[in-house]
């Protein structure tokens, strides 16, 4: 591989050719700020924030569609580049509304994060606020087109990630929208709520209805996981908050999946807290389950497997083991029936 | 899984996931991958906007076939003759692998024989497939430089479902498709550990890892680790335990995180089942239709509330991570099991799962360099057989587990029953993308996104019948009847109607066949007769 020697911001490093100048920076922890670029998608350089200041070069540069070349020097902080980036800040914040206080991102909202940075307050262009509806008819995601600040980045993630190319651009100018064709509401498109848009918008425009009023940022915990649904085995963030899980988000070190999950995945997991959940043991009394403390069913259920083993032999019992388990739980399954037991009578429902 | 063993030597997939969006070709039979594996159906996506070519082979109009390049749209269980017909062209047309047949394989002059009468005209006869079809099928998949076949229950869940599978090993290596990156024959498994409990021995035949109770080394292994003697004896799958607990040769059953009375074909069978044992315990999370007919339920842990791994279906083991305390007095399955243990005078004391882990590595070779701690985030494909093996991308790289590759030649064969003049119509079941089997039912959002069964009829069968879409009709097999709602649609062919598993107020599994295949005893939930009337 070749690789080119460059300058940041005075440090001289190396990075492989056919780098952008953001991984460069990103490679070397040097912070650049960006809104329109996700390193799973194809980068568009929509939103300009990411410029740096390249010696040699007349304009600023967006550093995610720029390479390096060999014996670039780069400036990512100077006083213009950064005055480049606030007035940037400064047009997207003027027709922004400014209800941070409820709004779900609060905390990890890339625009509120770097105007903070910037010290941008919005008083400086006098920008029309929009008035849009907000389309909340699904039960999954909260799409609210008024903090849509057209970075492009749900429709990529759609098309690129989802494969299904169900958001785009809809009118013009000031009235820009990114929504379905004919902007219909989610639910009346062929929308597969895979939820890819909500993980990597960089605002409050769309976000998961289920998590809406559950928690901040920083009040929650994130526990790597993976899906208990079906066999590809994504994995995702459990977001937890004094101790309940509320909802899900993409870790985009998922080793199969990255930020892509389904609607299962992402949208299923109020399961955990189902109506249906039984927690505690019961125990059939006169024909009707009641129930019980662990001491006492566990012993019935020892003594009964005791009796029927002793009466009948070891191959009178036999066990389902499950496919919705964990290896270890399965390997105890059948260590049980066949040391504890004597029998080799164990399988799971699904072979297939 | 007996099929790909049988050929391979390993019944796993043999590829990864993140090869798929590399993939040239992709052969995608029995399998309605972006509602059953929706992900790997997003990674197809990937793959297609690529460029790469996709054949699809489902008598139903799914997702993927809109996008294929060629659409076999054949007649339910017909799949080994078309697949034995794609075979016939790749010989005729001199396109089959011939350095790798030899090399690599062995059984080829047989499958030739067999193949001879697959003739174009014969194979579309049989399987509704117009020739033309079925010769651009062949040539695509066979003239690529890298092709994937992937299958999942379409394939399997019928009475002939291992040659089903055989005969599509036999189409990987007379093209020598195998055992290169994005290159091989995937069966996508459907739990989120099925592969798991099948790795871990929760199979009457096999300790974990695939050794044979039968074989007297590996008992003896397993006999002085366990410090017990242990039966030499296959046990009962899981068809002949409910037979067998109908005459009273079975008196208790333990049953684990299943819920078989609605999963399990004939729904009424098993029911009266367990409703002959002595004694039934259920370990769930839920209140299942099962748990309802218990003696004892003990309530298991969900998998928000415990630690330990599950393996994917591309063989790879990955951390489940505790991120919540077990709810009310529910405790993970796993400690059950040990309490029950120690009761029973057989002390388990584990401390952790981890330990269990350490257990699992010590008695597998192919699992041995597996610990919690070397997973971490990313996960570990097996075989790992050392601590610092790195994972095994793809199987049978060179050569074959089982050294050469066999060609198991196989015939067509009709399904167990057949639409007639009573039962006319051909039920045919499957997967909904926002449901997994009855699990996701306890998700309110997921349910309020699809409430309710819609069964599909083609529009030909209702005219026919005289109904039409979004009716409520009575729908009966020769072992039980249900209502269900219906969607009038040309996504399935006329003389079908398609279900799905998912709703216990339409619980399909009481008309499907409890016929199964001769060596896996899976169920034939795929084809059986039903009919439609108003109600
Ligand atoms: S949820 Fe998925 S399918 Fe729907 S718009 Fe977002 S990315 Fe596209
Ligand atoms: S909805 Fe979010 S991701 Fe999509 S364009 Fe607007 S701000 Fe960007
Ligand atoms: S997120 Fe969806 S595709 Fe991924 S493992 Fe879960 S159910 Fe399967
Ligand atoms: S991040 Fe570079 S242009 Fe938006």
């Amino acid at each position: 591989m070749e690789w080119f020697t460059i300058t940041i911001d005075g440090r001289e490093v190396s990075v492989p050719k056919g780098t952008t100048v953001l991984e460069a920076c990103r490679m070397n922890n040097i912070p650049v700020p960006t809104l329109c670029h996700d390193p799973e998608l194809t980068p568009s350089g929509a939103c300009r924030l990411c410029v740096v200041q390249i010696e040699g070069m007349r304009n600023l540069p967006p550093s995610c569609v720029t390479q390096v070349a060999q014996g670039m020097k780069i400036e990512t902080q100077n006083p213009k580049v950064r005055a480049a980036r606030k007035t940037i800040l400064e047009l997207l914040v003027a027709n922004h509304p400014l209800d941070c206080m409820t709004c779900e991102k609060m905390g990890n909202c890339s625009l509120a994060e770097y105007a903070y940075e910037y010290g941008v307050k919005g008083d400086v262009f006098a920008g029309e606020k929009r008035d849009l509806p907000v389309d909340n008819a699904n039960p999954f995601i909260i799409r609210d087109p008024n903090k849509c600040i057209l970075c492009g980045k749900c429709i990529k993630a759609c098309t690129e990630i989802q494969g299904k190319s169900r958001l785009d651009f809809s009118f013009r100018g000031f009235n820009t929208q990114v929504g379905p064709a004919y902007n219909i509401p989610l639910n009346e498109s062929d929308c597969d709520f895979c939820g890819s848009c909500v993980s990597v918008c960089p605002v409050g425009a769309l976000t998961e209805k289920q998590m809406a009023g559950k928690g901040r940022p920083w009040e929650v915990t994130k526990v790597q996981t993976t899906c208990p649904f079906c066999g590809v085995g994504c994995n995702f963030d459990l977001n937890v908050k004094d101790g309940q899980v509320i909802g899900v988000t993409s870790n985009p070190q998922a080793p199969v999946n990255g930020k892509a999950l389904c609607v299962k995945g992402r949208f299923g997991m109020d399961m955990i807290y189902s109506s249906r959940r039984v927690t505690t043991p019961l125990i059939r009394k006169d024909g009707v389950l009641v129930p019980a403390e662990w001491d006492e069913a566990l012993d019935l259920v020892a003594s009964k497997f005791r009796e029927i083993k002793d009466a009948y032999g070891p191959n009178a019992l036999a066990a389902l083991s499950s496919a919705h388990c964990t290896n270890e739980e399965n390997y105890l399954m059948q260590k049980f029936m066949r040391a504890v037991i004597g029998t080799n009578n164990v399988d799971h429902c699904a072979r297939t | 899984m007996a099929g790909l063993a049988t050929s391979f030597g390993s019944g796993a997939m043999t590829n990864s996931i993140n090869e798929i969006p590399n993939a040239e070709v992709m052969f995608v039979i029995g399998s309605n991958t972006t509602e059953a594996h929706p992900v790997i159906g997003t990674k197809m996506r990937q793959a297609l906007a690529k460029g790469a070519k996709l054949i699809v082979v489902d008598p139903r109009c799914i997702d993927l076939a809109e996008q294929a390049d060629v659409w076999l749209r054949l007649r339910p269980g017909t799949d080994i003759a078309l697949v034995n017909g794609i075979m016939h062209i790749i010989l005729a047309k001199g396109w089959e692998d011939r350095g790798f047949i030899a090399e690599r394989t062995e059984g080829f002059e047989k499958l030739k024989e067999t193949l001879q009468k697959y003739t174009p005209e014969y194979t579309s006869q049989i399987t509704g497939v117009p020739a033309e079809q079925l010769e651009e099928a062949a040539r695509i998949y066979a003239t690529a430089e890298r092709a994937q076949i992937f299958y999942t229950l379409g394939i399997t869940e019928h009475s002939c479902g291992t040659d089903n599978v055989l005969s599509l090993a036999n189409l990987s290596m007379l093209t020598g498709h195998i055992g290169k990156e994005s290159t091989g024959v995937n069966p996508l498994r459907g739990q989120n550990n099925v592969q798991g409990a099948c790795d871990m021995g929760a199979l009457p035949n096999v300790y974990p890892g695939y050794q044979q109770v039968s074989n007297p080394e590996v008992r003896a292994k397993f006999e002085a680790a366990w410090g017990v003697p242990l039966d030499p004896n296959p046990g009962f799958m899981i068809p002949d335990m409910f037979d067998a607990a109908v005459n009273k040769q079975l008196r208790a059953l333990y049953i684990m995180g299943e819920d078989p009375v609605m999963t399990d074909a004939d729904a009424n069978h098993v029911r009266k089942g367990l409703k002959a044992l002595d004694f039934l315990v259920v370990q769930e999370i839920f209140l299942s239709e099962t748990a309802l007919l218990a003696d004892v339920v003990l309530p298991g842990a969900s998998f928000a509330e415990k630690t330990g791994t599950v393996t994917n279906t591309e063989r790879r083991f990955q951390m489940v991570n505790q991120a919540i305390k077990p709810l009310g007095n529910a405790k993970p399955d796993g400690e059950i099991i040990c309490e029950l243990a120690n009761r029973m005078g057989y002390p388990f004391p584990y401390a952790s799962s981890a330990e269990v882990m350490e257990e699992i590595a010590q008695l597998t070779p192919q699992f041995a360099g597996i610990s919690h701690e070397r997973l971490g985030t990313q996960g570990l494909q097996w075989p790992v057989p050392t601590a610092d093996h790195p994972g095994t991308k793809f199987l049978h790289k060179g050569k074959f587990n089982r050294g050469k590759g066999l060609f198991v030649p196989c015939e067509n064969q009709l399904p167990h029953e057949q639409p007639d003049k009573e039962y006319p119509l051909l039920l045919n079941t499957g997967r909904k993308l926002s449901h997994y089997n009855v699990f996701t039912q306890s998700s309110e959002g997921l349910i309020k996104n699809s409430p309710e069964e819609l069964a599909e009829l083609n529009p030909i069968d209702a005219k026919q019948i005289g109904i039409s879409d979004g009716d409520v009709v009575k729908v009966a097999s020769r072992r039980g009847e249900l209502n269900t709602k219906v969607k009038v649609t040309e996504r399935v062919p006329a003389g079908m109607l398609f279900m799905t598993l998912h709703y216990a107020g339409s619980p399909t599994n009481v008309l499907t066949n409890g016929a199964y295949d001769k060596v896996t005893k899976t169920y034939e939930y795929k084809v059986c007769g039903v009919k439609v009337s108003k109600l």
